[in-house]
């Protein structure tokens, strides 16, 4: 059954695989869970505010971008970016933006709508006693959030957060479609010009199985430590 | 914005000699309906049996459930894709493989089956979420009454347990819905599929990804109401969603 | 009082110009002196114009062609230094990526016709090509009559794909087409008996076959899908001054000889990754193309 193989193809291809393959998948990975979460709290927050159409309107958003395949929404922005930037910058071309800005502004405003429904549930499982005791105390709303209920609201739901990013880890995986680089489009190239698609998909499939078994576990082990010191 | 719009691109011929530009798209959806709707039979089916190895005492059958749920959760679905698609027919034997091959619809196949798979995973994980959840007195109960374990579970534990779960499965339908489009890398054409095609063949980008936004946007609503009936109909008097 | 104020702003503007810079900057130009950089699309495996070697680093004969242009824009600004920046493009990204200014020129194989120049302007011809199949000779596939009901690729937002796609409404041929994301990809299902035919320009199509691991099992249709078409570096439509630049740059490549140095280059030598020889001498076209360079769509002007 692997009689015909070449595993050796691999080695040749390691470090380009890793070297600009995974760092492209881990860096866009993790900024875009960092980005996620800047932009998914502000949402959870305009969605928990007072002010109706703010909370509408992030409503929205979060509907619209969970209604959508996220391989179409790397098209769309990978094409629309660029409008986007001139239009923010009143610019009289459309900005020239790179792959991986464009990989990056794309999964950061995609996974803001994930991260926020998470945030919003940290959010509302603090006990409506603390914002009303730290009011008591004449801390502003912006103070309260910043040092009491954030804070908590991010330790709580810190696994499903990290579960989250694993999720994330392997959606960057879609670039593909754009011929990006990443540690898969790597993996294609490669398996392509050598025509050893069977050894190098093998070999991307048990990369991304064992990276992300190893996080979950990890994740698995923090949720126990955190349920002992609840 | 220096793009040249032109919405009345939908209602043009296009190169497959077979309608216009919007019987294209129309044609996208209904792949990805139908695709859909089968990786959800697919999910629906081995997600129960994996969700009840899960739930039973026995060791070895929750962790035959444990394994089957990390190998479909920790791959990124294309990658899943790829290795049935190009990967598989190449390790059977050379015939086996040649078939597989040349199926006329094998993206389609592939597609269904694949999403399917990685979406039972996600099933089996609700699932056993949804008979832990239940009080231990049910199972009690169902034994004392002298069911069997399989009885107990199609009679008792299964039709509660999936009631409690209906609507994170409502999501994961959605999200089925949503996956096929990975397809398009293995050759499916469905509706992601043909808003590129559209693109290419009328380079008419934005206007062809709205409508296509504007479709998947129309299956979530629709799907979204459906289920809320069917979670109504259903709801047992007493659980929260029960009145 | 008005009409003295405009000449005012006139004169103003006349004497602050310095004489070397006649004209305001515009478009393109002004976006790469003012960000120093220019950006090429470059293509995976579009041998041998436009692919990526041992290093994953693109290579070809447009990509040859374009480092000149990029040198000729650098010499129009008055630059010391002007970054090249690259960015991967797929036939199906390539005219959105141009459109939105992601890429400044596209180094690759693209075919120039009337449609797309609606779109997007080429800069004068680099090849001629002509859209054909590639089957394995086990096949027997003689004739497009013969792929009836078969299973064919093509790569998804190629003219070649179009054709096949219009070849099959216009004679109910019932193909099975397949869009595939680019040419390896696509020759791949060949290889692995996915498909039975791959629609492309013949020119790629022999490059993939010579490439290939056994280039003895597979062969080249004699139907062709369309008559031999120009290839074109594309770059922004409605940039004037842009393409004056790069439109003299290529002429002064084409005709001054060095650019038949640079189609020996790559396709009667032997080049890499695999050192093979295409052996594809210069035709009489392009040679005539080459004396007095052309971006005409129109395949007929090239007889």
């Amino acid at each position: 059954m692997f009689d015909n193989l070449d595993f050796d193809v691999i080695r040749r291809s390691l470090p380009y695989l890793f070297l600009d393959g995974m760092s492209f998948t881990l860096m866009l990975t993790g900024l875009s869970a960092l980005g996620g979460l800047v932009f998914g709290t502000m949402i959870a927050l305009m969605r928990l505010s007072s002010y109706r159409l703010m909370g509408r309107i992030a409503g929205l958003y979060v509907d619209f971008m969970r209604s959508l395949p996220l391989v179409l929404v790397i098209f769309w922005f990978y094409f629309l970016v660029p409008y986007i930037g001139q239009w923010l910058t009143g610019a009289s071309r459309p900005i020239r933006v790179g792959a991986f800005t464009s990989s990056l502004v794309t999964f950061i405003m995609f996974e803001a709508a994930y991260f926020s429904e998470i945030m919003r549930a940290g959010i509302q499982s603090i006990s409506k006693g603390q914002p009303a005791a730290a009011s008591a105390l004449g801390l502003t709303y912006s103070q309260s959030m910043r040092y009491i209920v954030l804070p908590q609201a991010f330790r709580n739901m810190l696994p499903v957060l990290l579960t989250q990013t694993i999720v994330l880890f392997q959606d960057t995986s879609l670039v593909y479609v754009l011929s990006i680089p990443d540690f898969l489009g790597a993996a294609s190239k490669v398996a392509q010009r050598d025509g050893r698609l069977v050894e190098m998909y093998l070999f991307a499939a048990l990369v991304y199985f064992v990276i992300s078994c190893v996080a979950s576990y990890g994740v698995r082990r923090l949720q126990a430590r955190i349920a002992i010191v609840r | 914005m220096n793009y040249n719009w032109n919405w009345h691109i939908f209602f043009e011929q296009n190169p497959t000699g077979a309608g216009t530009y919007l019987d294209m798209l129309v044609a996208g959806l209904l792949l990805t309906i139908k695709t859909a709707l089968l990786a959800w039979v697919i999910a629906l089916i081995f997600g129960t049996i994996v969700g009840i190895l899960r739930s039973l005492p026995s060791k070895t059958a929750s962790w035959i459930g444990f394994g089957y749920v990390e190998f479909f959760r920790n791959m990124p679905l294309l990658v899943q894709l790829f290795l049935w698609f190009f990967v598989l027919p190449e390790l059977l034997p050379r015939a086996a493989g040649l078939w597989m091959k040349q199926l006329p619809n094998a993206p389609f196949w592939t597609a269904a089956i694949g999403v399917g798979l990685f979406m039972s995973a996600r099933v089996a994980v609700q699932l056993a979420a949804g008979i832990a959840s239940l009080p231990r007195g049910q199972k009690q109960a169902a034994t004392a009454l002298g069911l069997t374990t399989g009885q107990g579970y199609r009679y008792v534990l299964l039709p509660i347990a999936f009631r409690i779960i209906l609507p994170p499965l409502t999501s994961e339908f959605l999200n089925t819905i949503k996956n096929t489009s990975v397809a398009i890398t293995i050759g499916l054409i469905e509706l992601t599929g043909q808003a590129r095609a559209m693109q290419e063949f009328s380079f008419q980008v934005f206007e062809a990804f709205t409508a296509a936004t504007v479709m998947y946007l129309a299956i979530n609503i629709i799907v979204v109401t459906g289920m809320r009936f069917l979670e109504r109909s259903l709801a047992i008097p007493g659980y929260i969603a029960g009145k | 009082m008005k009409h003295r104020q405009i000449i005012g702003y006139l004169l103003a503007g006349a004497l602050c110009t310095t004489p070397a810079m006649a004209q305001e900057l515009t478009g393109t130009l002004k976006n790469i002196k003012d960000t120093g950089a220019i950006t090429l699309g470059f293509r995976d495996s579009s041998i041998p114009f436009s692919y990526l070697d041992d290093n994953q680093k693109p290579i070809g004969y447009a990509m040859d062609i374009c480092y000149k242009i990029v040198d000729a824009v650098k010499k129009e600004l008055k630059l010391d230094k002007l970054e090249v920046k690259l960015n991967p493009v797929t036939s199906s990204t390539r005219i959105p990526l141009l459109a939105n200014g992601t890429i400044d020129l596209e180094c690759g194989s693209t075919t120039n016709n009337a449609e797309r120049q609606k779109q997007i302007s080429y800069t004068n011809t680099h090849f001629l090509t002509a859209s054909r199949y590639v089957t394995k000779k086990a096949g027997k596939i003689n004739s497009i009559d013969d792929l009836k009901g078969k299973s064919v690729v093509s790569t998804a937002g190629t003219t070649n794909i179009k054709q096949l796609t219009e070849a099959n409404a216009a004679r109910s041929l019932n193909i099975n087409i397949i869009p595939a994301k680019d040419h390896a990809e696509a020759f791949l299902m060949v290889e692995t008996d996915r498909a039975v035919a791959f629609v492309m320009d013949d020119i790629l199509l022999a490059s993939l076959v010579a490439g290939s691991k056994a280039p003895d099992d597979y062969v080249l249709s004699k139907d062709a899908f369309s008559k031999p078409e120009p290839y074109g570096i594309m770059l922004r439509k409605d940039d004037p001054a842009f393409k004056k630049v790069v439109d003299a740059a290529t002429a002064a490549l084409y005709t001054g000889g060095e650019g038949q140095k640079i189609y020996d280059k790559w396709f009667t030598q032997k080049i890499p990754p695999k050192n093979l020889n295409l052996n594809v001498p210069i035709s009489s076209e392009l040679k005539n193309e080459f004396a007095k360079p052309s971006d005409s769509p129109d395949p007929d002007s090239y007889k």
